[in-house]
């Protein structure tokens, strides 16, 4: 059951990631990666619910490998990040390069916080 | 906000093999954590691992796509948005690392931030240096 559920979960991750991504961008007409940098910080934040959840009260282990395993780790991604950052730093943006690295880390502790706080509220 | 019309809508078989990827993407990532597993105050190894990873893969894969004269259209949703893009993960790396840094384990929180992140931009690099000079060698060849 797990296996499906973490599946069916990244596999929805995905798409929203992808459909997101799309959506921003076309705001946006910008170098800058916009799209990637609001999936992750949405998916800290959402993670951190999740773990505050897990932390405080009792996430059942059915929701745990839905939407914390499957559908966050889709949702959020490291290698368009790694990517993204790398084409920016060659293609002579580096000052972008660099803050999107600094932003997406920063943002998304910040955001991963702001969840687990979040959850202390609720469940606390 | 922008005209929802303004953006078309992509194409089913798209989104279908973005689906299938991220869902394989998961599995392989639930999977490498089921065989390095970690316990609260440790450094993450299997995320790290599979971060590292997928930007090495995705070195290598926009290395061949860039290289290729007429790469498939599908071929860049479900290799990287969707298997690479599912495997990876950022939302796990953030919590983790809070994890650590919260729970007394600053020193060791702070390298596996760092430490990711810093991996990950030269596994990129290598990933599509390496394959780029393969893809020159051998089309120098032919």
């Amino acid at each position: 059951m797990t296996p499906l559920l973490v599946a069916l979960g990244g596999g929805t991750g995905a798409i929203l990631r992808y459909l997101t991504d799309r959506r921003v961008q076309s705001w946006r007409d910008s170098a800058f990666p916009w799209g990637t940098l609001t999936v992750n910080i949405a998916g800290s934040l959402i993670l951190g619910v999740l773990t505050g959840w897990a932390l405080y009260s009792d996430l059942p282990g059915t929701l745990r490998s839905l939407l914390t395993v499957g559908f966050c780790g889709g949702l959020t991604t490291f290698s368009t990040f790694g990517y993204e950052t790398l084409r920016l730093f060659t293609e002579k943006a580096r000052l972008y390069a660099v803050v999107n690295v600094v932003v997406t880390v920063v943002a998304g502790l910040a955001a991963a916080g702001a969840g687990i706080l979040l959850a202390v509220l609720i469940w606390a | 906000m922008a005209d929802p019309a303004s953006v078309p809508r992509p194409p089913w078989d798209v989104l279908a093999a973005i689906g299938a990827g991220g869902a394989l993407g998961s599995l392989a990532r639930y999977g490498l954590s089921a065989v390095l597993p970690h316990s609260r105050g440790q450094f993450a190894l299997s995320t790290f691992a599979t971060n590292v990873s997928g930007c090495l893969l995705i070195g290598v894969l926009m290395a061949v796509i860039t290289g290729a004269t007429r790469p498939h259209r599908l071929l860049r949703p479900f290799l990287g948005v969707g298997i690479l893009g599912g495997y990876t993960t950022f939302s796990t790396y953030a919590t983790d690392t809070l994890d650590l840094v919260t729970t007394g384990h600053p020193f060791t929180g702070l390298s596996y931030a760092a430490g990711s992140v810093v991996a990950a931009l030269i596994a990129v690099l290598i990933g599509s240096e390496a394959t780029r000079a393969w893809l020159n060698r051998t089309g120098a060849k032919r």
